[in-house]
């Protein structure tokens, strides 16, 4: 029995860091068609059918590339970073059930790694922890972009953290459970009863959060290509920027999970598409609504930025709560 | 006009317009409104709605905007100036060029250097013409001032290469005396208009 789950564990481990770091290679090549097409061009053509190599041309290229590290550097945690990025963006997904509970040869798989029941406890602080790879690497660079791109880290996602954490909060009081498979069964009802109608200013609030936390535009300013280069991945190459990105897509793909299981009704069979199917679709719409949002949206100042957090979200995600607060209480 | 007018230098200053500029709310209470106002108008769904459609437009119209550029290139104007093509005579496949030094020294950026003699018959004959490409600007004097015709600007606008060899001499710019008989009426800079028969009168020599 024992080593049976641990058998079972380890194997899920592998099959999602496989597939996830493969869907992370597999998303730039989406994202760069997407964005293509809305800017009506092509995108990458030239390897592959459609491109489609392009992703293994990448990868070969970001594994082959010289992995440099620059003199004033403070090697150890120069070389750290990247990995604290990808592991923490990785350990931040064994508590997400990704699907609902199938049979495979008359095994049952549950696919989720450890069902723990502060689920969404665990995975945002996991992911908050991720900070500190951006963070660390920004300041051991020796670069004073990095520097700026690191500090960037620091306010952005520590702000943002407070609203996401904040935004949670309320659909988190109306479930009474802190565990992801829990919350995603209280949504079982079917459309109604998704948490998107009984906390659209959560939702709302938690999708902006979200954006923020995983850097992407709008509010990448972490790497804001027009003001810092590339912020704190300026002087990294080859397999740590690889690193760093694939961390990044990692999260991009936890998030889009948390969203679709808080709000959208997770795993639940939908009207005849069963549950399996229609979280891929959530999250897949997700996926490409961060996408769409990068293509239509300019970037935002870190001024506006703070603006933001601070004065609008902080106090809407607060209300939100008291509101929810007042609702369960008459 | 006074002296004055000449030295006033900031023409045109004094009629700009500075967009938005009653705009910019100037109490807190503006400043709200206008928050407000832009949260609930949905500016940021229509810039989706946009993108959407342009994406719509790309894969199933098929209206795209670029160039799949070393496959498939632009027709570029015969008037174009890009690298030079000294011409032959169609007659006898003799270089155009009469040696007379107009192009030479009309060069504005001095890339033009040549070399002739007298010949055995008395006539000049140009020994090396050479044109320096890299410092060449392509402003299309020496076509200009050519009397002869004899030094155009040709369509090739791909000037880059990883070779010595791609880089051209003089004789690979003239017209071979083997493929005389595909030269054509050059249509480009600095030379005769294709109508340029019609418009020709005759000199006084002929009456
Ligand atoms: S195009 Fe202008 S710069 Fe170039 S060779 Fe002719 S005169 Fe000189
Ligand atoms: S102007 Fe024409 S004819 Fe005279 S030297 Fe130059 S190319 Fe030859």
């Amino acid at each position: 029995m024992e080593t049976s789950i641990i058998i079972e564990t380890v194997v899920k481990a592998i099959v999602i860091l496989a597939l996830f770091s493969a869907l992370a290679g597999f998303t730039t090549y989406i994202e760069r068609k997407i964005l293509a097409f809305m800017q009506r061009r092509l995108g990458p053509m030239n390897v592959g059918p459609y491109g489609l190599l392009q992703i293994a041309a990448d990868g070969i290229k970001l594994f082959m590339k010289e992995d440099f590290i620059p003199q004033n550097a403070i090697r150890p945690i120069f070389m750290i970073a990247p990995i604290i990025t990808a592991a923490t963006a990785f350990i931040a997904m064994s508590a997400v059930p990704f699907l609902p509970e199938f049979e495979l040869f008359g095994y049952t798989v549950r696919p989720i790694i450890a069902d723990i029941n502060v689920g969404v406890l665990f995975v945002m602080g996991v992911a908050s922890v991720g900070l500190y790879g951006p963070l660390l690497g920004g300041m051991s660079s020796a670069n004073k972009w990095s520097l700026l791109g690191g500090a960037r880290t620091a306010i952005q996602l520590l702000s943002y953290e407070v609203v996401s954490g904040l935004a949670l909060l309320a659909p988190l009081m109306l479930v009474g459970s802190l565990s992801l498979i829990d919350i995603n069964n209280y949504q079982n009802g079917g459309f109604t009863s998704w948490l998107v109608w009984s906390q659209p200013l959560a939702f709302i609030l938690f999708v902006i959060a979200g954006f923020a936390e995983t850097n992407r535009t709008p509010f990448d300013l972490l790497e804001h290509e027009a003001e810092i280069i590339a912020g704190y991945a300026t002087e990294y190459s080859g397999i740590r920027w690889g690193m760093f990105f694939i961390g990044e897509y990692a999260n991009l793909f936890t998030i889009c999970f948390l969203v679709s299981l808080i709000f959208l009704g997770g795993f639940n069979d939908l009207w005849f598409i069963p549950g399996g199917l229609a979280i891929i679709l959530k999250v897949m719409f997700l996926i490409f609504f961060f996408l769409w949002t990068r293509a239509s949206w300019p970037h935002i100042r870190p001024d506006q930025l703070m603006w933001l957090c601070w004065k609008i979200l902080m106090p809407l995600a607060v209300l939100n709560i008291l509101i929810t607060g007042f609702v369960m209480m008459f | 006009m006074s002296l004055e007018e000449f030295k006033n230098r900031n023409v045109g200053v004094q009629n700009y317009i500075t967009v938005q500029d009653d705009n910019y709310p100037k109490t807190n209470g503006e400043a709200f409104k206008q928050v407000v106002k832009r949260s609930l108008k949905g500016e940021l769904f229509n810039g989706l709605k946009i993108t959407f459609n342009m994406m719509k437009e790309a894969l199933f119209k098929n209206q795209m905007h670029t160039v799949q550029y070393p496959a498939e290139k632009l027709p570029i104007s015969p008037r174009y100036r890009a690298v030079h093509k000294l011409l032959a005579l169609l007659e006898s496949g003799e270089n155009r060029c009469i040696g007379c030094g107009l192009c030479e020294k009309i060069c504005i950026s001095n890339c033009i250097k040549m070399d002739t003699r007298i010949d055995e018959n008395s006539r000049k004959e140009v020994l090396e013409y050479t044109i320096n490409m890299g410092r060449c600007i392509f402003c299309g004097y020496c076509a200009e001032v050519c009397p002869e015709l004899a030094i155009v600007h040709g369509g090739r606008y791909e000037n880059a290469s990883e070779q010595r060899a791609h880089f051209a001499l003089k004789e690979d710019l003239l017209t071979p005396l083997d493929k005389l008989s595909l030269q054509k009426e050059y249509e480009g800079f600095g030379a005769v208009s294709i109508d340029a028969d019609e418009k020709i009168k005759k000199t006084p020599l002929l009456y």
